[in-house]
């Protein structure tokens, strides 16, 4: 979980995705293959080349109003097809906190 | 890119010449800091205005000299985010009393107008149309200022002591 | 309590309308991304793991009730329910929508609360003793000062992009309960041999990835001098501050890589050009800041009261008291620190409905004024002793009398890899397990005084290097991991902790925390032999072995 915001040279070990934050309300959001953005993890467009992954980044950071902070992130896909979020990172983005919250959300 | 002064957009009379360009003997230019240094008597001497653009990692020392020479002096925001020309402006300004232009090059982006403005710029080349069209506005957003620049504007600090003191005048 | 005046609310309300209109530009797509990013920052406005996060200055840590329920009604309506106070007196709230932002800000703006350079590489939230004002021996309150720095710091024209943040922190106490040698610049105040107040100014401290304690600068700065000494330090700061590499851009690397003596030199030749200057402050200016601080009309009230004799049989209310409640300089008087580090709660977070509750009490027993510490607890100053029975009575309602100030359950914690995007790794976790651990009360006081500090990455915003255990989340193999040091301390005898090995998995935290706690317990000579000062007697060996014996 190194923070992504390090990354240098884009460099994958598995399939990815692109997510970022929906710019008007911070929402978590995927890049989908429409050349769009989903919030559901299930929508997000699958790279599994390092240099696809670096396109789908170039591609996705052109919208930046729609979009901030994007960057290539792991995830695990199930037998099923099912796309699972590759580090605890990314499942923390997907399910939110690991711990209650003071008051329900 | 266009150039403001005094609120407004105007033109610019000074060309930017390449160091490896011969200068004119007419029209108003502007050089580079290390060009101007190295030859600084011959051309503040220059019968036409001359300006020097002095990037924000060098002294002022070499140019103060010959600051009731020079016609701009141009200081560089190589990003927004490098705050170092504000220091060398309220020092041109403060410090050595520089009366000439005092011109904004670079980066130079609406919200930072007004620090700019405080800072001892008068002339601002501006990055986008649509912020120079806004400096008249923006540079009217605040109207209370905390810390004596050479602006001349009271502080608030001051301003308080100004209306303590005509409240207890009229006790 | 400074009392705001129509120029210090006009600041305010035109930087919410100078913000609101940037908001506008970005959501247009007039300004990009990496236009607009160093302007939310210097509205504190954060892009977290899941949400923008927008953090709210409480000036020196003081709040009034008014303002603490328009907090809580910014929780209500914009964000969760609840807000988060941070190591620098802060608060957060970490779900804002930034379209909203400008209406929240525009909220808070009307009592006087603001978000102005909580972020940035600008200057940030002056902080101060929480207990100021109120602390039996402090010299003066600080707090005045600090108003000062404050106003001096907003919107500075020169200052407002610097190579990266920077920190102040004043005390004026001979505990340093603000921290100042972990600041940029840190301010001790005190007075000459002629009785003239002044400060000790050091400069260069700080955490992070080099960590370093701050160095003395000049030992005494004329109060007069205050603001133009600083003046002369930012300006050499924002000249040669490193620009090419933000790990190096602080003020403490700048005094590291110059030496002290060669830094304090520049900054003495620049101040001499400047000293006489317009930021010079006479006493007529400084009286006005000071007259703008109200202070309770205190009654005059015995020591022990007849309701707090009663009291006294209960247990449960004498190990709050023992615990939460400090001397105040005013007989009849006592400061009470409100834990926000509850059993098995993440630390330092209160919700809606305790900042009301809060703020009611404040009105009755308080005087209407609230703290926020940089341990992020929060205290009342000013409460009468007979009042504390029906004050406890209260807290303890809505879980805010656990005993446990200062002890190993009062856990400084960064949020961690839960909210941040910076973060390696978890902290909130490990600090509520720590909680459940050490539950016991009689336990806790057993081990006295006991500071665990957790940061979720090297950024150190939970202060682990000054922890008297300090505990770091790092990654490994995609793994949470954490480093353990002990011996460090934040106040006046401010050191950094010492590494005891290597790192040890998310699970083995808590168990490693109280292999740490036994070994003290078993080697402490007395049983007032603070846990800090077992380690600085016997250094780390001890405890080292004891942790990797068996693993």
């Amino acid at each position: 979980m190194t923070s992504p915001l390090e990354q240098k040279k884009i460099r994958i070990t598995g399939p990815s995705v692109v997510t970022a934050n929906r710019t008007w309300d911070g929402a978590v959001i995927y890049r989908t293959v429409s050349h769009n953005w989903s919030e559901r993890l299930s929508d997000a467009a699958i790279v599994r080349t390092s240099e696809d992954a670096r396109a789908l980044l170039a591609e996705s950071v052109v919208d930046d109003v729609g979009a901030v902070g994007a960057y290539v992130a792991p995830v695990e896909i199930k037998e099923s097809g099912n796309i699972k979020p590759g580090n605890l990172r990314e499942y923390i983005r997907v399910h939110g906190v690991t711990i209650d919250l003071p008051v329900p959300a | 890119m266009p150039l403001v002064k005094s609120g407004k957009t105007t033109n610019d009379d000074f060309v930017h010449i390449a160091d490896e360009v011969a200068i004119p003997s007419e029209g108003a230019v502007l050089i580079s800091a290390a060009r101007f240094v190295s030859d600084a008597e011959a051309l503040s001497l220059r019968a036409a205005r001359t300006g020097v653009i002095w990037p924000n990692n060098r002294d002022l020392d070499d140019l103060v000299p010959y600051l009731d020479r020079v016609a701009v002096v141009a200081l560089v925001f190589p990003s927004f985010r490098d705050g170092r020309a504000y220091t060398q402006a309220r020092l041109l300004r403060e410090r050595h009393g520089y009366r000439g232009e005092l011109r904004a090059t670079g980066q130079v982006l609406r919200d930072q107008f007004l620090f700019m403005l405080r800072a001892g710029f008068d002339a601002f080349e501006v990055k986008k149309p649509g912020d120079a069209e806004a400096f008249a506005s923006t540079v009217k957003r605040y109207s209370v200022f905390y810390q004596p620049t050479g602006d001349g504007r009271l502080t608030a600090l001051h301003r308080r002591m100004l209306l303590r003191h005509s409240e207890s005048a009229s006790q | 309590m400074y009392a705001y005046d129509e120029l210090d609310h006009a600041v305010i309300n035109e930087r919410v309308d100078e913000f609101r209109d940037q908001v506008k530009r970005r959501l247009s797509g007039e300004l990009t991304e990496d236009e607009f990013k160093m302007l939310r920052l210097q509205n504190g406005v954060y892009l977290q793991l899941h949400a923008y996060m927008l953090r709210v200055a409480i000036p020196y840590g003081t709040l009034s009730s008014k303002q603490l329920r328009r907090l809580a009604h910014v929780a209500r309506r914009y964000d969760r329910g609840y807000g988060h106070f941070t190591t620098r007196q802060n608060i957060q709230f970490n779900w804002i929508k930034l379209a909203e932002l400008p209406d929240a800000l525009a909220d808070l703006a009307e009592v006087g609360i603001h978000a102005m350079q909580t972020s940035g590489n600008n200057t940030r939230n002056v902080t101060s003793d929480q207990w100021a004002g109120v602390a039996p021996g402090e010299i003066e309150d600080p707090r005045i000062w600090s108003e000062l720095l404050r106003q001096y710091t907003t919107l500075h024209p020169e200052f407002s992009f610097l190579p990266r943040k920077f920190k102040f922190a004043i005390t004026a106490s001979a505990h340093d309960r603000a921290a100042i040698k972990i600041h940029d610049i840190g301010l001790r105040l005190h007075k000459n041999a002629a009785g003239e107040t002044g400060f000790e100014v050091l400069v260069g401290g700080g955490l992070g990835r080099t960590p370093f304690i701050a160095k003395t600068i000049k030992p005494f700065v004329h109060g007069h001098d205050l603001l133009s000494y600083v003046e002369a330090i930012l300006r050499v700061y924002n000249q040669y501050g490193r620009r090419d590499n933000i790990y190096k851009a602080r003020i403490k690397i700048l005094v590291h890589e110059l030496g002290i003596d060669k830094f304090a030199q520049e900054v003495e030749d620049e101040w001499q050009q400047m000293r006489e200057g317009a930021l010079t402050l006479d006493d007529a200016v400084i009286e006005d800041i000071r007259s703008r601080f109200t202070y309770p009309a205190y009654e005059k009230l015995p020591h022990m009261p007849e309701e707090l004799r009663k009291a006294a049989h209960d247990p449960h209310f004498e190990a709050w008291r023992n615990n939460s409640v400090a001397l105040h300089k005013v007989q009849g008087y006592a400061i009470v620190t409100l834990s926000l580090k509850p059993v098995g709660g993440p630390p330092g977070d209160a919700t809606a409905d305790q900042m009301d509750a809060i703020a009611d009490l404040a009105d009755k027993y308080s005087f209407g004024e609230i703290r926020v510490g940089h341990e992020q607890n929060l205290a009342l100053p000013h409460v009468a002793r007979r009042d504390l029975p029906a004050l406890w009575k209260a807290l303890d309602k809505i879980g805010l009398a656990t005993p446990n100030v200062n002890l190993v359950s009062d856990i400084i914690a960064c949020p961690g890899l839960d909210y941040c995007s910076l973060a390696n790794a978890r902290s909130i976790p490990i600090a509520q397990e720590l909680t459940r651990r050490f539950a016991n009360h009689a336990t806790a006081d057993l081990i006295g005084r006991l500071h665990i500090n957790i940061s979720g990455c090297i950024n150190a915003c939970g202060h682990h290097h000054v922890g008297h255990i300090g505990i770091l989340g790092v990654e490994k193999n995609g793994a949470e991991f954490y480093q353990i040091t002990i011996g460090g301390r934040a106040d006046e005898n401010a050191e950094l902790g010492t590494l005891i090995g290597p790192a040890v998995p998310y699970a083995e935290v808590a168990d490693v925390v109280e292999d740490i706690v036994e070994a003290y317990l078993a080697l402490r000579v007395r049983p007032d032999e603070l846990f800090v000062d077992t380690v600085k007697r016997l250094g780390v060996e001890p405890f080292r072995e004891r942790v990797y014996a068996t693993r």
